[in-house]
């Protein structure tokens, strides 16, 4: 156990500097670093020379991206255009971010995983159909289209929730979090449908069976346990993805979140904060990937003894 | 030698057809995997749904004056914004285009990012898994640890961060901007094919056909091609296929989100993300209804296409 969880993080850091460069070489390596860091206008002169200077944009490349880590690690992201600095930001807006990802991985593991296994155990009956039609239309809507319309539908036409959530409260934030999940809760349903089903033909719940236990044993114990590995895992990827995501659904509800700065950036062409809240997003995801591996390592001893 | 048949992976537990003895009671087994997975789509509703919808989005996109005659870049302000009538079936947006037209006009955007970028991650993730498993060593292990780097940023900020960084030329022809679209998404969404086929490849490669064919002397482009990429490649195509609906969806939120495809480019995500602000929302949802539909249709019967296949090629999951 302990060698795969050391295997595990050694095995993460190239990837973290692979990542980090990429991003690094993205922006300062091909074409103009400064190119979109002013709003619509072209950069002042006086912008430039401090951009150069405070990027070490003379030294040669690598030696760039050494001293851009070295800030990065200190938890410097720079400062936007009109002078916002981007770390203190994030840190700011995380608390309402980290809601509406709860909210929404919630609404996944509830909704998701019930819906699976009720559609798996009623196999060919009208619940199975019921889930996975339903399932299959809501992956095909796109986050963007769910949230447009669920708030027409809810928030403008219904008046159930609020149509924006600028404030960021529990409530207000249910709407976009359930959006948010939208497409995973479907998927996890579809997964654990599938998952069930194999898992319900194996070897060792026919042998379960044939011990004489009862159906809560065999389904509720042998079947269940093995099957919510691969549900738990994805929970646990998408809450890394889900702050990604959060986009999006920032963006339709208004709300003051980590996506919701990503998308002032773009808006406002400040490509210090696109530039620095990505990275925040993607380092984010890589450790969240990262602390799902190792859990897998518990649930699943089959994993570490590899 | 050539008979592209067989396993695929080895839970597909049919034989290569070469194998099997001829006779009567046994020309059930002789069916080989694609044969035997084309009679199964055949017998599937939803793929015949699927055909039927891909089909009329094709030609959509292919010739959408067969649709609609109206000119979508044609915007007429005493009209702007009504609701569905006669005249406007879809009704008008605030520029007074005529929605009807501009959805029919759509197709074309998503459809082409969609289709390419799957070819596209087809294309480069399965070279290079063949090569990874194939070869295996000092090559994998590089191939694999770039492969890694690629994935472990998420496909909708990689978008953001390459589409703010180096926005398509709006003065390009929309082929060309859509080639930029599918070369990004092609970049970050190729390791998980590669990974997939690495897999697929390394189970087959063992196997005794393989073996005896290197022993009559066929060269590794022989190997691959004839031998290890025609009993390999069932799990990509499938997994190409759901992804196409994945890619289109990213295109249209990278649109929504102001990026990616803009203006006067026509496309779904763009027409959706016009319509979403919350005034129009409230005056016109007509806007944001009828592109949504299309968009959610489009991606619908390309994932039902390849849940067919699926079911088809993989028995384990019917």
């Amino acid at each position: 156990m302990g060698s795969y969880v050391l295997r595990r993080l050694l095995q993460m850091i190239p990837v973290i500097i692979g990542a980090t460069f990429l991003i690094f070489a993205m922006v300062f390596g091909i074409g103009d670093p400064a190119a979109g860091r002013c709003g619509e206008r072209a950069c002042p002169e006086a912008f430039l020379v401090q951009f150069r200077q405070e990027y070490n944009l003379d030294e040669p490349l690598i030696v760039q991206y050494g001293l851009y880590m070295a800030k990065l690690l200190t938890g410097d992201f720079g400062e936007s255009f009109s002078g916002l600095s981007v770390a203190e930001e994030l840190i700011n807006r995380w608390p309402t971010t980290i809601r509406l990802a709860v909210i929404a991985v919630c609404f996944e593991a509830l909704v998701g995983i019930a819906a699976g296994i009720l559609a798996a155990l009623r196999k060919g009956r009208f619940l199975d159909y019921l889930v996975t039609l339903s399932s299959l239309l809501v992956i095909s809507i796109p986050v963007f289209v769910v949230g447009s319309l669920s708030q027409l539908v809810f928030g403008i036409r219904l008046g159930i929730f609020p149509v924006t959530a600028t404030e960021g409260g529990w409530f207000d934030l249910l709407l976009p979090g359930l959006v948010l999940g939208s497409f995973s809760v479907a998927y996890i349903a579809r997964l654990m449908r599938s998952t069930m089903i194999e898992n319900l033909r194996s070897d060792y719940v026919r042998t379960a069976r044939a011990k004489g236990l009862g159906p809560g044993r065999t389904v509720g114990v042998h079947t269940l346990r093995n099957s919510m590995i691969p549900a738990i895992t994805y929970i646990g990827y998408d809450l890394g993805a889900l702050m990604g995501g959060a986009v999006v659904t920032e963006r339709i509800f208004n709300i003051n979140g980590i996506g919701g700065f990503l998308f002032y950036g773009i808006n406002t062409k400040d490509g210090t904060i696109v530039v620095g809240t990505v990275t925040c997003l993607v380092l984010v995801y890589l450790l969240a990937n990262l602390l799902v591996d190792v859990l897998y390592g518990v649930l699943d001893p089959r994993i570490s003894h590899d | 030698m050539t008979d592209p048949s067989g396993v695929a992976v080895s839970e597909f537990s049919t034989p290569p057809a070469g194998e099997v003895r001829e006779g009567g009671q046994d020309r059930q087994e002789a069916r080989s995997l694609w044969s035997d997975a084309w009679r199964e789509l055949r017998r599937n509703p939803l793929f015949w749904i699927s055909v039927v919808l891909i089909v009329v989005l094709l030609t959509m996109a292919v010739a959408p004056q067969l649709f609609t005659s109206t000119d979508p870049r044609y915007g007429d302000l005493a009209v702007a914004r009504q609701p569905p009538s006669a005249e406007h079936v879809f009704g008008t947006t605030s520029q007074g285009y005529d929605v009807y037209a501009r959805v029919i006009h759509g197709a074309r955007a998503s459809i082409l990012v969609g289709v390419l970028t799957s070819i596209g991650t087809v294309v480069v993730g399965g070279l290079i898994g063949l090569i990874s498993g194939f070869y295996g060593g000092w090559l994998d292990a590089l191939l694999s640890r770039v492969g890694e780097i690629f994935f472990a940023i998420p496909l909708l900020l990689a978008g953001i961060l390459t589409f703010y960084l180096f926005p398509p030329d709006l003065e390009d022809p929309l082929i060309l901007q859509v080639l930029t679209v599918v070369g990004v998404l092609v970049l970050f969404g190729w390791p998980s094919l590669a990974r997939l086929m690495r897999g697929a490849v390394l189970q087959v490669k063992p196997n005794d056909y393989v073996n005896a064919a290197r022993a009559l002397g066929a060269s590794a482009p022989r190997l691959i091609f004839q031998h290890i990429l025609p009993n390999a490649v069932a799990p990509m195509i499938v997994v190409a296929t759901l992804n196409l609906g994945t890619y289109i969806a990213v295109e249209a939120t990278l649109a929504f989100l102001g990026i990616g495809l803009r203006s006067p480019a026509i496309s779904w995500g763009i027409d959706i993300s016009l319509a979403s602000s919350i005034g129009l929302v409230r005056a016109a949802p007509h806007m944001l209804i009828f592109p949504s539909i299309f968009l959610t249709v489009t991606i619908l019967a390309f994932i039902m296409l390849g849940d067919a296949i699926r079911d088809a090629i993989d028995p384990k999951l019917k």
